[in-house]
């Protein structure tokens, strides 16, 4: 005999599991542990910039600014950046050395759905910093079938 | 048909840090979607671009497909040098793009 | 407390009849600063693909008189001034209303013996982005002789009629309910002042009469085939409702 509380929690669980059309939580831990190795990712030196209220998922102006001399002995090799509720996790990511002059580069992007962005800094000395964003995606209403 | 609008500051001058700004016409579809009928819509994005000054790689990204269509790049690089900036693109289907623009360094 | 209601109702109906030229405002500001600095710079808006493609169009020879835009017009930037902003026009000598897209069309089949470019083509958006490129900033300007009123009575009716399954008449949500809110977004006041635009919704450029198809998609209505003279009686309407409101093509939309 099924309780109602098992019920309701096999229900819940249902409701929860993701759908095909997004990454699970595993992916996204893999493809960030593929870049750091395990290695911690603290918050703090980088900076994302992207609306919290976001008018359309499919074209979104997104920028990562990390604090950095840009020297040859401290620089930032490479920046990342993650949709967790995305299809795939990974969006973009970019290589940079001192000739850089500022660690920053901004692109637009696509957000699947309301969901909390990451961006992954990787230093020249091997460290990795991060920086998170809560965002809310709204969809475009009047829009047309795909033929 | 227009592939792809670079901006490159005309001067710069030597050691300052300019800004760099590249936009490519492409449709970067995600290989996501589905036509009313149900069919899949095959993926085909733009897969890397680079920029190279006087040859030099100084700026490379990876795009994956939630880059947003005819995608566009903002980065930064120090003026080196008098000479041409370069940006190629690649990507599926043998997509090959490339723009370039001149710039003189006082 | 009946009578104030009515009251209201009448001036309600009343204000939607008259388009006021103060308290119009564009699409353009009901958008994001992202969006609108994406609007702003040439280097920073899709469309502008678009536009330099139109621009080697213009000079490139077609048709069996293998003539290019450019050999009759001559440079755009002088001769196309201010000609995005007065259409759709009536054509006295044709007798009828065209859009700039049958315009184009029409030159291709008249002037350069070639076949006529098909609706939403890369090659017609980036003509129709170039040309209304050269009318950026200029005050819409919509001319409407006597022969051609009917045609914006016939625009103005349909922008009031209830279509479609929903049952939803264009001046419900774009006259009385413009600012509030749609599914999280704000619904504008339609005035189509950047078109051919680049619509994010699209990831592309697109026209006045591809948008008109997702309004009439939306009400699920069932949309008119491309070209179809309701189509350019309504968009005359619409630009006449939008004179004296600056051109922004191409402009960048949600």
């Amino acid at each position: 005999m099924i309780t109602r509380r098992a019920f309701l929690a096999a229900a819940g669980a249902a409701a929860a599991a993701p759908t095909a059309l997004q990454a699970t939580p595993q992916a996204v831990s893999e493809a960030i542990r593929a870049l750091t190795g395990g290695a911690p990712a603290p918050r703090g030196r980088v900076k994302l910039e992207v609306p919290e209220l976001i008018e359309n998922g499919n074209s979104v102006v997104l920028g990562v600014a990390v604090e950095s001399p840009m020297t040859a002995a401290d620089h930032v090799k490479a920046i990342h950046v993650f949709a967790p509720l995305n299809p795939l996790p990974n969006m973009i990511s970019v290589y940079l050395g001192p000739r850089a002059g500022r660690a920053r580069f901004t692109t637009r992007v696509r957000v699947a759905d309301s969901q909390t962005l990451m961006a992954l800094a990787q230093l020249s000395d091997g460290s990795f910093w991060s920086d998170e964003v809560a965002v809310v995606v709204t969809l475009a209403a009047c829009t047309e079938e795909l033929k | 048909m227009a592939r792809a609008i670079v901006k490159v500051p005309a001067r710069a001058r030597r050691g300052e840090i300019i800004e760099l700004r590249a936009i490519v016409g492409h449709v970067m579809e995600t290989g996501f979607r589905h036509t009313e009928k149900g069919a899949l819509v095959p993926r085909d994005i733009i897969r890397q671009m680079v920029c190279r000054y006087n040859g030099i790689e100084i700026f490379r990204a990876d795009f994956h497909p939630a880059v947003a269509a005819n995608p566009l790049v903002v980065f930064n690089t120090i003026a080196t040098e008098s000479g041409r900036i370069e940006f190629t693109w690649t990507g599926d289907n043998g997509f090959a793009a490339s723009e370039s623009a001149p710039i003189a360094v006082e | 407390m009946i009578r104030r209601r009515l009251a209201s109702l009448l001036l309600l109906a009343v204000a939607s009849c008259a388009a006021p030229p103060d308290g119009r405002r564009s699409g353009y500001e009901f958008m994001g600063p992202d969006t609108r600095a994406m609007q702003d710079d040439d280097a920073s808006n899709p469309a502008s693909l678009w536009v330099l493609d139109g621009e080697s169009l213009w000079r490139a020879r077609a048709g069996a008189a293998n003539k290019a835009c450019a050999d009759c017009h001559g440079d755009a930037g002088r001769s196309m001034r201010g000609v995005a902003a007065r259409y759709p026009a009536f054509d006295s000598s044709r007798g009828t209303l065209l859009d700039l897209d049958q315009r184009i069309n029409l030159c291709r089949t008249t002037r350069q013996n070639a076949s006529a470019l098909q609706p939403e083509s890369r090659e017609l958006l980036a003509l129709s982005a170039f040309i209304g490129r050269q009318s950026r900033g200029l005050p819409i300007d919509i001319a409407v002789p006597r022969e051609a009123e009917p045609l914006l009575e016939a625009g103005r009716a349909a922008f009031r009629r209830r279509q479609g399954q929903l049952n939803l008449a264009c001046t419900q949500c774009h006259d009385r309910l413009a600012g509030e809110k749609l599914a999280g977004n704000p619904i504008p006041q339609a005035h189509p002042t950047g078109y051919p635009i680049y619509r994010l919704e699209w990831q592309g450029l697109g026209s006045l009469q591809r948008r008109l198809r997702n309004c009439m998609i939306g009400v699920r209505a069932e949309p008119y085939a491309y070209g179809a003279p309701e189509y350019v009686e309504l968009e005359y309407y619409l630009m006449w409702r939008s004179r004296g409101m600056r051109l922004e093509t191409p402009a960048v939309r949600p």
